[in-house]
């Protein structure tokens, strides 16, 4: 097992493997750690300098039922396992998860008239404890709500999550059980073989006789070096906006639209880090790279979420930011078993990805045995807790047995999320060390309150810049 | 741990260290002051450049010396000045929660002063567009930058770059430029939405009318769109953007206590001894209303005292005040409230207003017009006497304070 970000590969027997994972997404990571409890040689390649740098760092960070799903599809199916999945290893590793509940909450008599039929849907996908509520039992249970929510659907088990606690803790249970994980290590080219592939990065070549794609955004570019050609990724933006802290305690479920002819709408939900969220904006692109965020984009989502919660608008906002789904004009995953390739594709994930993880890696391992892998017997994985960056959740600083035995964890750094010395030097010290302050920020939440470094910013990079020596 | 104390400050800033320093003096019993940063002092730390008064030798301070003073007169006058210990909510009506590197305390005070203070707005809350690229980062960050790493050298410079564009046309950008020219970073502009700048940037030049309307680059800042008075947008390029100004205060425990924000402000209302609405919370300095320099701030600090002192002598408090409302062109007016004791009136313009008659007024009736000889700015306050708020009645509506431009 190593990690490695610089230099390069390693060559000979080292640079074989059984199976490459080829993207570090929270997909790519799931599939990756799924792989490691089996006997194989497996190594995660990202072309980021850090595991789940790209559409899984970036969205509305909910753990979905599948309620809405259009039913029978692949999609469906693994949400729905992909929940129960990531539910109950959310206990085990640590991740914070909280089940507020969903309400998709009707605004028109449109709307209204549509509550049943998903109500019905859901029924379809497995889920019997949805329940119709009135305008009076709505606003009994979210009193802030603007004016003129006619009903809503209430659908228990929609929770929300850290997306990037949930990314990095696959990833660092399957380095921990044997995985070796290249960052900073793009593929550019793949040279089909048998019995090996080689694939040349830009630090060097690795040989494996499988391979998996989980690209996401660039799914059909990496297809495209192995001659596969059968979906075309359209990223869709979804610019969100996170209020302040002071804002949480106006939402106490996750309000969803209902989808209709206008198109989807906007979501607020609160977050594991006790702020509110509000988006995500659907815009069709080409440019894979383009995570910015528009001022059409802002002012559109202020108006609507306005009218969801019009005290939000009060809040201060303290991030801004923009992801990209992995859109393939396709109302389903693409995944797809080569065997005579013997690779897997896994494309096409678009907006679930997070919730369905857990339940896209058993799927991939059985396309892998359809390419001829032999997993071989089973065997536990390493396990894992991570640092909780959940409100719900005990954090450090609050933590007396926790102080009294290592004080950095009473000095508090960053002063808006209570990110304290022993929490950063930590993450420096943990498996998967952060890259840079983006990679800080996703493990233990400094800088990323609502100073945005004012105050804590110059010391939180001194820290970076003592610790990151010692974890290089 | 449990412990007891008279009067706890929270934040030992100018404000804090000043409440501290007089209320000890005056025998308040014990007098303990929390700092969550490792060193006492506040913002004027940070400020390396004359303007914050004089010593008992006539020699002019600078912030770090301001500072330090106000420290040493807050210790000399027996305040316990506590760094490095946050206090991180309310565990009862004056009993404040916190965590030390010591452990986690509970401390109870007969009063509780809030001085916590005020910070820029970021450029998320600014809802600046645009990608995210590292090199984006307020005056604060940039003077603590600096401050760590030292003037010049490759150090500072990995730090924050090499040409940064500064947003904001207040007093404050000329100490964002100062400290980065200190840094060896050249400014490539000050861009301002103000149709005029507060002053003069030397050789830099600036953009007045002009609004920062995206970011631009990945990993690393490349420049900043601007849009200019004629509509037009372009492209400055640099690789540090500091956003400078738009203060708001840091109210986090304020509103945890549950104390209602003034609109304008959006610090917590309190009448003209600094008593917020709840019995024994105070609130003083910058905390009230975004930035007021160091002396305003030591000032309220002071002033506050005499409240304070009077709730631990057990005298009755006051019965709460009217309140005080802005109207015309006037962002905001501290107090929020006012008692039957006259007292001075804080008021910020929302643009530069040219010679001004300011009126206070208090049901339809005038209590005082006087036009203004200046020209008041939206950078400064302008400060009315005791004499404006003289003739309130306690019992009466709110009190309004407008002002009216005339064509001369």
């Amino acid at each position: 097992m190593s990690v490695t970000r610089t230099g390069p590969l390693p060559s000979g027997p080292e640079a074989e493997y059984d199976v490459v994972v080829v993207g570090a997404g929270v997909v790519g990571c799931a599939i990756a750690r799924a792989l490691a409890r089996h006997p194989l040689r497996v190594a995660l390649v990202e072309a980021a300098s850090d595991v789940g740098d790209g559409t899984s760092k970036a969205n509305t960070a909910i753990l979905h039922t599948g309620f809405d799903a259009a039913p029978g599809t692949l999609e469906a199916r693994l949400v729905r396992e992909g929940h129960r999945l990531l539910g109950a290893f959310a206990g085990e590793a640590g991740i914070p998860v909280e089940p507020l509940g969903a309400l998709l909450v009707a605004w028109d008599e449109q709307q209204r008239a549509a509550l049943p039929r998903l109500a019905e849907k859901a029924e379809r996908n497995g889920h019997r404890t949805t329940r119709l509520l009135s305008a009076d039992e709505l606003r009994l249970r979210e009193p802030h709500l603007g004016p003129g929510a006619l009903a809503a659907l209430a659908v228990p088990g929609e929770s929300v999550i850290c997306p990037w606690t949930t990314t990095l803790a696959y990833a660092t249970q399957a380095v921990r059980s044997g995985v070796d994980l290249h960052l900073d290590c793009r593929v550019e080219k793949v040279r089909t073989g048998d019995p090996w592939h080689r694939l040349v990065t830009r630090r060097g070549v690795l040989r494996t006789r499988h391979l998996v794609n989980a690209c996401g955004l660039h799914a059909d570019a990496f297809d495209a070096l192995l001659d596969r050609r059968d979906f075309t990724v359209t990223p869709r933006r979804g610019q969100l906006l996170v209020f302040d802290k002071f804002a949480r305690d106006l939402v106490r479920h996750i309000l969803l639209p209902v989808p209709g002819p206008l198109g989807k709408g906007v979501l607020v939900s609160p977050t594991v880090y006790g702020n509110v969220m509000l988006g995500p904006t659907a815009e069709d692109l080409d440019d894979k790279t383009a995570t910015g965020t528009t001022a059409e984009g802002l002012a559109g989502l202020r108006e609507q979420g306005g009218r969801i919660v019009p005290a939000l608008l009060d809040e201060e906002v303290t991030a801004v930011y923009a992801g990209l789904r992995a859109a393939t004009g396709q109302e389903d995953y693409r995944c797809a078993a080569h065997p005579a390739l013997r690779y897997v594709t896994v494309g096409g994930i678009r907006s679930t990805g997070l919730s369905a993880s857990l339940a896209l890696a058993e799927h991939v391992l059985g396309l892998l045995a359809d390419c001829g892998l032999e997993l071989g017997p089973e065997r536990p994985l390493a396990p894992v807790r991570m640092p909780n960056l959940g409100e719900a959740f005990p954090r450090p600083y609050r933590d007396a047995e926790l102080i009294a035995r290592e004080p950095e964890f009473g000095m508090i750094v960053c002063h808006c999320e209570r990110v304290t010395r022993g929490e950063i030097r930590a993450a420096y010290a943990s498996d998967i060390p952060p890259a840079g302050p983006d990679g800080l920020r996703r493990r233990t939440r400094a800088r990323g309150g609502r100073c945005q470094g004012h105050f804590c910013g110059a010391e939180i990079r001194a820290l970076s810049e003592e610790y990151g020596q010692g974890a290089r | 741990m449990s412990r007891v104390v008279d009067v706890l400050v929270v934040g030992a800033g100018p404000a804090g260290l000043a409440a501290a320093a007089r209320l000890a003096a005056a025998g308040a019993g014990r007098v303990e002051v929390l700092e969550r940063e490792r060193a006492a002092g506040g913002v004027p730390r940070h400020c390396g450049h004359p303007g914050f008064g004089a010593d008992h030798r006539g020699r002019p301070l600078d912030g770090p010396g301001y500072a330090r003073r106000a420290l040493r007169a807050a210790l000399r006058s027996g305040a316990a000045v506590r760094t490095g210990v946050s206090a991180t909510g309310w565990a009862g009506p004056l009993s404040l929660d916190v965590t030390a590197p010591t452990g986690l305390e509970r401390i109870r005070a007969k009063a509780v002063v809030l001085a916590t203070g005020a910070r820029e707005r970021p450029r998320s809350a600014r809802l600046v567009p645009g990608t995210r690229p590292a090199g984006v980062l307020t005056t604060g960050e940039l003077q603590q930058t600096v401050g760590l790493s030292g003037s010049g050298g490759e150090a500072v410079r990995g730090r924050l770059g090499r040409r940064a564009v500064v947003v904001g046309g207040e007093p404050v950008a000329r100490h964002a430029v100062r400290t980065l020219r200190a840094a060896g970073v050249e400014t490539a502009a000050v861009v301002t939405e103000l149709p005029c700048a507060a002053h003069g940037f030397g050789a830099v030049p600036v953009l007045t009318r002009t609004a920062v309307v995206e970011l631009l680059g990945r990993g690393r800042l490349t420049g900043v769109a601007v849009r200019g008075r004629d509509g037009v947008t372009s492209v400055l390029r640099c690789d540090t953007v500091v956003f400078t100004g738009d203060w708001i205060p840091d109210h986090e425990l304020a509103r945890a206590r549950g104390l209602a924000l003034a609109p304008g402000t959006r610090g917590p209302v309190t009448d003209g001894a600094y008593r917020t609405a709840e019995p024994g919370v105070f609130a003083v300095g910058n905390l009230l209303r975004g930035v007021e320099p160091a002396q305003v701030a030591a000032a309220e600090g002071r002033a506050v005292a005499d409240a304070v002192l009077d709730l631990l002598a057990g005298r009755p408090r006051p019965t709460a005040g009217v309140p005080v409302l802005t109207a015309g062109p006037l962002r905001w007016v501290t107090p929020g409230l006012l008692g039957p004791t006259a007292v001075p009136l804080l008021v910020r313009p929302d643009r530069r207003l040219v010679r001004p008659l300011l009126t206070v007024t208090q049901d339809g009736s005038p209590l005082r017009r006087e036009r203004l000889r200046g020209d008041p700015v939206p950078w400064r306050s302008v400060r009315l006497g005791p004499e404006w708020t003289s003739g309130v009645d306690p019992a009466g509506g709110p009190v309004v304070v407008g002002a009216e431009e005339y064509a001369s």
